[in-house]
């Protein structure tokens, strides 16, 4: 597949969303150190590339959930600083109304995000669970989210995965290979030079990428979303990076030699990409300021926005358990609502014989064979009840 | 007019869904070309096609997982587990992810998440759970019980049109064995109601799902004995119906609560505490409680006649209440 080079604009772009999440975090990171963020905050510094290179990909129905190192890609998507800010501050403007921090947000409305939470992998399935939707609904939808190299030892990512893989839901999974899950190195949590090989185990597509080249992310993050939309089956891609900071802000990272932290510096993504920007003569040292000016400014207003919010009133703490129709539940069809409805969408029954052969697998049966009701039965599910079809009351 | 099963009831409810709005989707093990471990999704495949009824691989998490992103895009997808046994492989995803979307995201998951729960049928200790109370202390979810055909059916339309994560516990006792006649016109019963099963004067017998039906058999049993117990049926146990149940409490004045599931933690220990909070000067007697005991369900028949309550010991407890 071959993939336009992106244009000055997009280049610039990419910048932008970069510099804005790195220097957001900067300023998020001063925040706590003055006690106006309470919880947990987690850097990407260093790993800005990866977010903003990968949602850059999409297309504006497509749908993420970003993980908590994944700003970049919530502001790509069109969230505001204010609105990370509020978040972290715990502040009723924020758009948990104070109920969640970091970057755990949903708008499944506009800007199709589903939000995070701490049990890593979760969200394969359900960003699958998106897709299959998608699909269903006659949409052309790509459904992304991001895992660190840590989540890929979970159960519910390989139950995820396999799932996707097996329905060939158009999902992109990027697999963030920081090096490091909180303290313990990636080596000690899996037994494979490369995440991406993880993905051999469902039968699908998986690409490298260096998560510290933005141009480079973008390009292999097109070619996924491109393979996924046209019907092809989920893509993994790991994108190999460094933590630069610890694992949250309380976090010294001590247990990281220092000669490493030296080593990914020299790679730091926005000094690269500010040199490919000079070397390609996208901007000059006017055009760089503008921008840098334009994202301060932002940030600032932002922050004062953030400051100047109230903290949520103590009784709205009882609200909101359950949906009692405040929001609306509804499908975006994208094709006949006939085609998924009898008859058109009744079919025979379908026993293993009648079933195309797996690519690579054995041949089919006979197919003069009768259709057998009675598929294999999995060991874990044995001692199958018996109960009388009589009714015994 | 013929009488449908529990069972029945439970497929018509799906079909009939299912015909109404193409949102609506069913996942789970098997579910498809088999028709289910039980034969609740029985023509379900061949009627709506695999897009509607998706055979899925042994994963719950993934399951409950993929239906959430589902509801998230629009669809009222309903997943099965094949046992209810199996609910604590997704425990996470349904405590930590589905029942806290709304809550802190303002993301509803209009999931609808049911399986055969409970014991009678000698299918041991892994194929007879009742976890509903992992559940009950989870914010968020709806827990329901059904006891007959009715409101098996008309419960699971209610779950369905829902836009909450519900889980639907079917009890697989009853599945074959009890039925009525139902209405031919389309109807839902409320989830968050109970209802009074028997009226009487002299004690009020709560419980739900199969247990209802070993305390109707107790309750008549006790009128031979001049004992004039009100049965009862709590339907839902998450949000629970306090009305329904103080204003049994306060006209009867004595309580006896019946659950199948074990009696550390069971839902009779929340009502007892609902009870003693808000209908204290009410009571007669002690609030008392027929359970199967705090251990795993035993397999050979002895043991879990054993463990389960039955009528037996359901009158022997009411008729030591109705003397007190």
């Amino acid at each position: 597949m071959t993939t336009p080079p992106l244009t000055r604009e997009q280049c610039l772009d990419l910048y932008y969303f970069m510099r804005l999440n790195r220097e957001l975090e900067e300023q998020m990171a001063r925040l706590f150190r003055q006690n106006k963020i309470l919880g947990g905050l987690y850097s990407s510094f260093g790993q800005e590339a990866i977010s903003v290179g990968t949602a850059y990909a999409l297309a504006p129905g497509d749908w993420i959930a970003p993980m908590i190192r994944n700003i970049g890609a919530l502001l790509v998507r069109g969230f505001k600083p204010r609105e990370v800010l509020t978040q972290h501050m715990a502040k009723f403007t924020s758009p948990t109304q104070g109920k969640d921090g970091t970057s755990h947000v949903a708008d499944l409305k506009t800007r199709h995000v589903v939000a995070p939470s701490s049990m890593l992998g979760d969200l394969i399935p359900i960003m699958t669970g998106v897709a299959m939707a998608g699909r269903y609904l006659g949409q052309t939808i790509v459904a992304m989210t991001w895992i660190g190299d840590g989540g890929t030892s979970t159960g519910v990512f390989h139950e995820g995965l396999n799932l996707a893989a097996v329905q060939k839901a158009p999902l992109v999974l990027i697999v963030e290979n920081n090096q490091f899950a909180y303290a313990t190195p990636v080596e000690r949590q899996v037994p494979l030079k490369n995440l991406a090989d993880r993905a051999r185990a469902f039968g699908m597509e998986s690409a490298n990428v260096d998560g510290n080249d933005v141009i480079a992310v973008e390009r292999a993050a097109r070619q996924a979303v491109a393979h996924a939309r046209a019907g092809n089956g989920p893509v993994l891609i790991e994108a190999k990076t460094m933590r630069m900071r610890g694992h949250a802000q309380h976090d010294a990272a001590e247990y990281v030699p220092q000669e490493l932290l030296d080593r990914w510096k020299q790679r730091d993504p926005l000094a690269r990409h500010e040199k490919f920007l000079t070397e390609n003569k996208f901007w000059d040292a006017d055009q760089k300021k503008e921008i840098d000016e334009r994202i301060a400014r932002e940030i600032h207003s932002d922050v004062e926005f953030a400051e100047s919010s109230p903290f949520p009133p103590p009784e709205s703490a009882a609200q909101g358990v359950y949906c009692d129709g405040c929001h609306t539940v509804e499908a975006l069809w994208r094709r006949s609502k006939e085609e998924a409805m009898p008859p058109r969408s009744s079919e025979k029954p379908v026993g293993r014989e009648m079933l195309p052969p797996r690519a690579g697998g054995s041949s089919p049966e006979s197919p003069s064979k009768p259709a057998k009701k009675s598929p294999k039965k999995s060991p874990k599910k044995s001692g199958g009840t018996k109960i009388p079809a009589k009714a015994g009351r | 007019m013929s009488e449908t099963t529990y069972l029945d009831a439970i497929r018509q409810a799906l079909f009939e869904e299912m015909e109404r709005d193409p949102a609506v989707v069913l996942m789970g093990e098997d579910v498809g070309s088999y028709g289910g471990a039980f034969k609740v999704s029985e023509g379900l495949m061949e009627r709506f096609g695999r897009e509607r009824v998706i055979d899925t691989p042994i994963s719950e998490s993934a399951i409950v997982g993929a239906a959430i992103g589902m509801g998230y895009a629009g669809l009222r997808p309903v997943a099965e587990m094949q046992f209810i046994d199996f609910i604590a492989c997704c425990f996470n995803i349904i405590t930590n992810y589905a029942a806290k979307s709304h809550y802190l995201w303002g993301a509803p998951v209009p999931l609808v998440l049911r399986g055969p729960c409970g014991g009678g049928v000698h299918g041991g200790p892994f194929h007879s759970a009742n976890p509903e109370m992992y559940f009950a202390h989870t914010p968020g979810l709806k827990i329901v019980c059904p006891a007959t055909a009715h409101d098996a059916k008309g419960l699971l339309k209610s779950a369905i049109r829902d836009n909450n994560p519900v889980l639907f516990f079917e009890h697989k006792f009853l599945y074959r064995r009890v039925k009525e006649e139902l209405p031919a016109a389309d109807y839902t019963v409320p989830i968050g109601k109970a209802v009074v099963r028997r009226e009487g004067r002299d004690l009020t017998i709560l419980s739900y799902a199969a247990m209802l039906h070993v305390s109707l058999d107790a309750a008549a049993e006790l009128a031979k004995e001049g004992i004039d117990a009100e049965v009862v049926d709590l339907r839902t146990l998450l949000p629970l119906d306090r009305e329904t149940i103080l204003a049994s409490v306060r006209k009867t004045n004595k309580l006896l609560v019946v659950h199948e599931d074990t009696r550390t933690g069971g839902i009779a220990g929340e009502i007892a505490a609902v009870v003693t909070e808000s209908a204290f000067e009410d009571l007669d007697g002690p609030i008392r409680r027929v359970t199967s005991i705090d251990t795993p369900v035993p397999y050979s028949p002895p043991l879990e006649d054993f463990f389960r309550p039955n009528a037996a010991k359901v009158v022997a407890a009411a008729r030591e209440l109705a003397h007190y």
